[in-house]
Formats: C-alpha cells, sequence, structure tokens
C-alpha cells in the first residue's frame, strides 16, 4: 500500500498558541482513517492545515509522493511578525483550490453548504473544476440515486434542509469532483444516532465502492474507530497513540478517555 | 422641463454604468467597496486628458479610461481584498479620497481644482454627438449602458457568476471546491472599475469639462444606495435604482421646489432609503435575480 497523504512533522500556530506540534501521520491510498480527539486538541486544525486554510510553521504535506506544503529547516521564516511559508526548489506550497484541483476533497466543518443555492446548484458548484457538462449530470444523478432523500428536494433551497440532509449534501458536493481523497470534519456533528449511523455507512460505501480513500476527524470515537481501519488519537496538539482501529477500540486508555467506559 | 428629465435620464445612464460595476462587487461577490467615485473619477480624467491634450479621438479614450481604470482596480483590489465588511469600506473610501486629492493637487496634468475645459464633442461617423442635443446623447448613453447590462449579465451567469456567488456564500467552502477567490475577487474589482472608467468618460464629454469637485464619495454612496434600492445581484435592478435615486435627487428642481427645499434635503433622503430598505426589503425592490434551472443542462454541445 502506498502513501497517499504523508504529513511530517507540521506545525500550526494561531499567535503564539501552538494548535499543532509537530504532527505526523499518513493515509494509504484505500484506507478509512480517523482521527479522535477531545474538543480544541487540534483535529479541525490538522484538517485545515493539509488543504492549506491554515498555513503550516514547520514540517511538510505530501500527497501523492509530491510536496504540497514545506517549511525550511529553520522553520518558519518570520517578516513584520507574521510567518511566511516557504517554498522549497520546485516544490511550492499550494493554495487550497490547488489542492482540491489534484484530488482532495474537504467536506468541511459546520458543513458550510451554500445556503442560498438549491441542492441541484450545491452540486454543480461541486463540480466546479470539472469542465465536462455530461460528467457533471451524470454524476448528478448518481448522488441522487445515492442520496434519495438530495434527489427529492433537488429544487428545494439549501437552507430549508434538515442537519442530516445538509450533511449528506456536504458530502455528495465534495464526491462530485471525483476525488481521490476526501477530508471529513466532523461528519457526526449534531446529528440523531440514526443518521450518524446512515451517514458513516455511506462513507463505508464511497470507500469501498468508489475506491476513494477517506481521512476523517471526529469526537465520536466509538462509530470512527468502528467505521475505520486505522485510528489516530490526538490530544493538545499532539498524536498520543496510533494503531488499528480494532485495537484502538481494546485499548483500555481509549475506553476510559473516549469510549466512555470506567 | 422636459429638456430636464433627459437630463436626469442621462445621469441615469452614466450611474446606471457605475451601479452595474458595482453590482458585480456588492451584490455578486458580496463586498462592501467605495471605490467607484475613484474610478470614475479617473476615466473622466482620462478621456479629457487625452482628448485636451493629446488630441486624441473619443472613442479612442474609452477604452483607455476602462483599462487604467482597471488598472487601478488591480493596485488597489490586491491589497485590500483581504479585508472583510467594514474594513473593507473604510480602505476603499481613502482610496476614492486619494484620487480627489491627487486631482486637485497635480497641476501639471490635471490643471489643479480649475480643472479641464473645452472638452472636444464626440462625433460619430461625422455626427457630433453634442451635450446640448439633448436626445442624440440620450441615445448614444443608454446604448452603452445596454452593451453593459448584456455583457454583465451574460458573465454573471457563467462560470465566473457562479464563483462569485460561492465566494460570497461561503469563501471556505469555494475555496475548498477549487475556486481560487483572490484571483475572482480581484477580477470583479476589475470589471467594476472598467465600467466606472467608461462612465467617467461619459460624463467627461457631457459636461464638457472636468473638476475634481464632481468626484466627491458622495458619488461612492450614491451608487451604493442604487444597488442596494433596486436589489443586489440583479443588473437589471440596479438600473431601476440608478433611476430612482437621480429622480429623488432632482426632485426639488423637477418641481420648482430648489429655493425651499435645500440641497442636503436628498443626502437625507439616501440615508432614509438604506435604513428603511435594510429593515423592510433588505433584498431591494426586485431583489436577487433568480438563478435559471442550471443553464448547462439545456446547453446543446457547440453553444459558446
Amino acid at each position: 500500500m502506498s502513501k497517499l497523504l504523508d504529513i511530517d512533522s507540521i506545525s500550526v500556530s494561531y499567535g503564539s498558541i501552538k494548535a499543532l506540534r509537530e504532527v505526523s501521520l499518513h493515509v494509504n491510498e484505500g484506507e478509512i482513517v480517523c482521527l479522535i480527539g477531545a474538543n480544541g486538541a487540534g483535529k479541525s486544525t490538522l484538517l485545515k492545515a493539509i488543504v492549506a486554510l491554515e498555513p503550516i510553521t514547520h514540517g511538510s504535506i505530501a500527497y501523492q509522493g509530491q510536496m504540497i506544503a514545506q517549511i525550511d529547516e529553520n522553520g518558519a521564516k518570520k517578516k513584520f511578525g507574521v510567518p511566511i511559508r516557504r517554498s522549497k526548489g520546485l516544490s511550492s506550497n499550494l493554495r487550497t483550490d490547488e489542492i482540491a484541483g489534484r484530488g482532495v476533497a474537504l467536506v468541511p466543518e459546520g458543513r458550510r453548504v451554500f445556503a442560498d443555492m438549491t441542492v441541484e446548484e450545491n452540486l454543480d458548484m461541486g463540480a466546479f473544476l470539472v469542465r465536462d457538462d455530461e460528467l457533471i449530470a451524470r454524476k448528478k444523478e448518481e448522488m441522487y440515486d445515492f442520496f434519495p432523500i438530495l434527489g427529492a428536494r433537488r429544487k428545494q433551497k439549501t437552507r430549508s434542509l434538515s442537519g442530516g440532509e445538509q450533511q449528506m449534501l456536504a458530502i455528495a458536493r465534495a464526491l462530485m469532483s471525483s476525488p481521490r481523497l476526501l477530508l471529513l470534519d466532523e461528519p457526526g456533528l449534531g446529528l440523531a444516532p440514526l443518521i450518524i449511523q446512515d451517514i458513516f455507512e455511506k462513507i463505508h460505501i464511497i470507500n469501498r465502492e468508489d475506491k476513494v480513500t477517506v481521512f476523517l476527524v471526529e469526537q465520536n470515537a466509538s462509530i470512527a474507530l468502528k467505521a475505520s481501519n486505522r485510528g489516530y488519537v490526538m490530544e493538545n496538539g499532539v498524536i498520543v497513540l496510533s494503531d488499528f482501529s480494532t485495537n484502538l477500540l481494546e485499548n483500555e486508555k481509549v475506553r476510559a478517555a473516549y469510549l466512555g467506559d470506567s | 422641463m422636459f429638456n430636464f428629465i433627459l437630463l436626469i435620464l442621462i445621469y441615469t445612464a452614466i450611474f446606471a454604468l457605475m451601479a452595474i460595476g458595482q453590482n458585480l462587487i456588492t451584490g455578486y461577490v458580496g463586498l462592501l467597496s467605495l471605490t467607484q467615485a475613484g474610478f470614475f473619477a479617473i476615466g473622466s480624467y482620462v478621456t479629457a486628458i487625452l482628448s485636451v491634450t493629446y488630441g486624441w479621438n473619443f472613442w479612442l479614450t474609452v477604452p483607455m479610461a476602462a483599462l487604467i481604470s482597471s488598472f487601478f482596480g488591480l493596485l488597489i483590489g490586491l491589497p485590500t481584498l483581504r479585508l472583510k465588511g467594514d474594513y473593507l469600506a473604510i480602505a476603499t473610501l481613502g482610496f476614492g479620497e486619494i484620487v480627489r486629492n491627487i486631482l486637485n493637487n497635480w497641476d501639471s496634468l490635471t490643471n489643479g481644482p480649475m480643472g479641464i475645459q473645452r472638452i472636444p464633442m464626440i462625433s460619430l461617423f461625422g455626427i457630433q454627438i453634442s451635450p446640448y442635443k439633448k436626445w442624440g446623447f440620450l441615445v448614444l448613453v443608454w446604448i452603452f449602458v445596454l452593451v453593459a447590462y448584456f455583457l454583465f449579465d451574460r458573465l454573471a451567469k457563467s462560470r465566473l457568476g457562479r464563483a462569485l456567488e460561492a465566494i460570497r456564500e461561503d469563501e471556505i467552502a469555494a475555496s475548498s471546491m477549487g475556486i481560487n477567490v483572490t484571483r475572482y475577487k480581484v477580477w470583479a474589482f476589475i470589471l467594476g472599475a472598467a465600467v466606472a472608467g467608461v462612465a467617467g468618460s461619459l460624463q467627461a464629454e457631457f459636461i464638457l469639462s472636468v473638476t475634481p469637485g464632481a468626484f466627491t464619495f458622495m458619488v461612492s454612496i450614491m451608487v451604493l444606495c442604487m444597488v442596494v434600492l433596486g436589489g443586489m445581484g440583479n443588473f437589471k435592478a440596479v438600473i431601476l435604482g440608478a433611476f430612482i435615486i437621480q429622480f429623488i435627487s432632482y426632485f426639488p428642481q423637477l418641481v420648482g421646489l430648489s429655493n425651499v427645499i435645500p440641497p442636503q434635503f436628498k443626502q437625507i433622503l439616501f440615508g432614509l432609503i438604506l435604513v428603511v430598505m435594510m429593515i423592510w426589503r433588505p433584498q431591494g425592490i426586485l431583489g436577487r435575480e433568480k438563478r435559471s434551472a442550471p443553464r448547462r443542462l439545456f446547453r446543446s454541445g457547440g453553444d459558446v
């Protein structure tokens, strides 16, 4: 198995606060990998750093064997007190839209669907980089088959959708670009357990049948670990544990801290 | 009286051009920018200087006005577009004032506060389009408005327009869809500046002189009012907004009460209109244009 995403000791700071401290992890082609941790552990920050929504101050990120973000050994160069991202050699740091163009789709925290657009328009936006109209139409039909509720509401304004429907739309929108790597930021946040289960089943199907590699961040440790092949545990911006998910589910520390067993 | 209505309609057209540009920036991308007076001034002075000092034909000065305005649009856009909301408004307001002060003080180029007089009239195929014969000028300026309307409306319904709307709704989501947020914002700024520059050219030709005093920040405020009143994100609506605002601002003269109602009254009214609209009809008179069902589905293969 080859490494699709390889994160090598990256740090991210918000002002003087270090949100991530030299975090390393990798996602292999075809896997579902989850990152669990408490609120404020830095999980979302890590996802944002992958797609360059947050600049890294240390380390490097490689995708498909190519550097997409890299800071040289001296760490971040500070200019006017602002950390400037440095590029080394040919591997310049990519912008968010360029990373999306390489096949990384993010389902952002809080879904961030385009509320004033209809379901169909949201899917159109997801296919912004696709130039082939027939492919877009076909993809949309696929999404309506896959998420029937979206098909029923295709002409409806997105703001009238329920939380679960919006989450499905956010996932469908991300899939419109036929990504190789799907990043999910708390797909279960604020949803009823039954709907969470439904969404995780869909994620499983996407991974198995469309061969999309999935990296997901989740507070709900039990469902995330059950749905994934491998897992990482993050505390205060540091990875403290990493193992196969089945092992993590048995791990005493994980059980005590995240699965509610005493 | 009739002539006066024609004059109002000509000013409506000139301001409608600026409102069309403002609509792309404010209505589509959702940026509160107050630059139109600055670009309007630049366009006016480009036409005035090129035609008076260098003897250029009006029709050559128009593309230059658009070009130079959009260059300044790029210049002001790149550093300020990372600002949001009121911060952007303040920064862009400063730009308009800087332009006006430069025009006031760069005597050798702009002739300072006296401005530039005796701008040659427009001629088209040997026919002179004089601002004294208002019908001809009216037709000319409204042709400009129609062309701008069709270009911008088409643009707004294209890929660019969809990108701008996505940026307005959610920048983070838009960039995760592969939209280069900065580039599209700057494009909106450039296009908005270009059309305001053209409006400036027409203004210079209509007054046949330019003075810095004509380009106060009230111009930017008026243009913003037109967009808010008509309806953000709807090019027809902002033309309607331009029409209403212009009629209101000339209302005292129109009804012959200009010695009773002080000219400041229109500023009070604009403020009132903005407040009333924000409370009762924030989407404007006509509201945002409904996106027609995705055009791409109905499009045959060869089109565009």
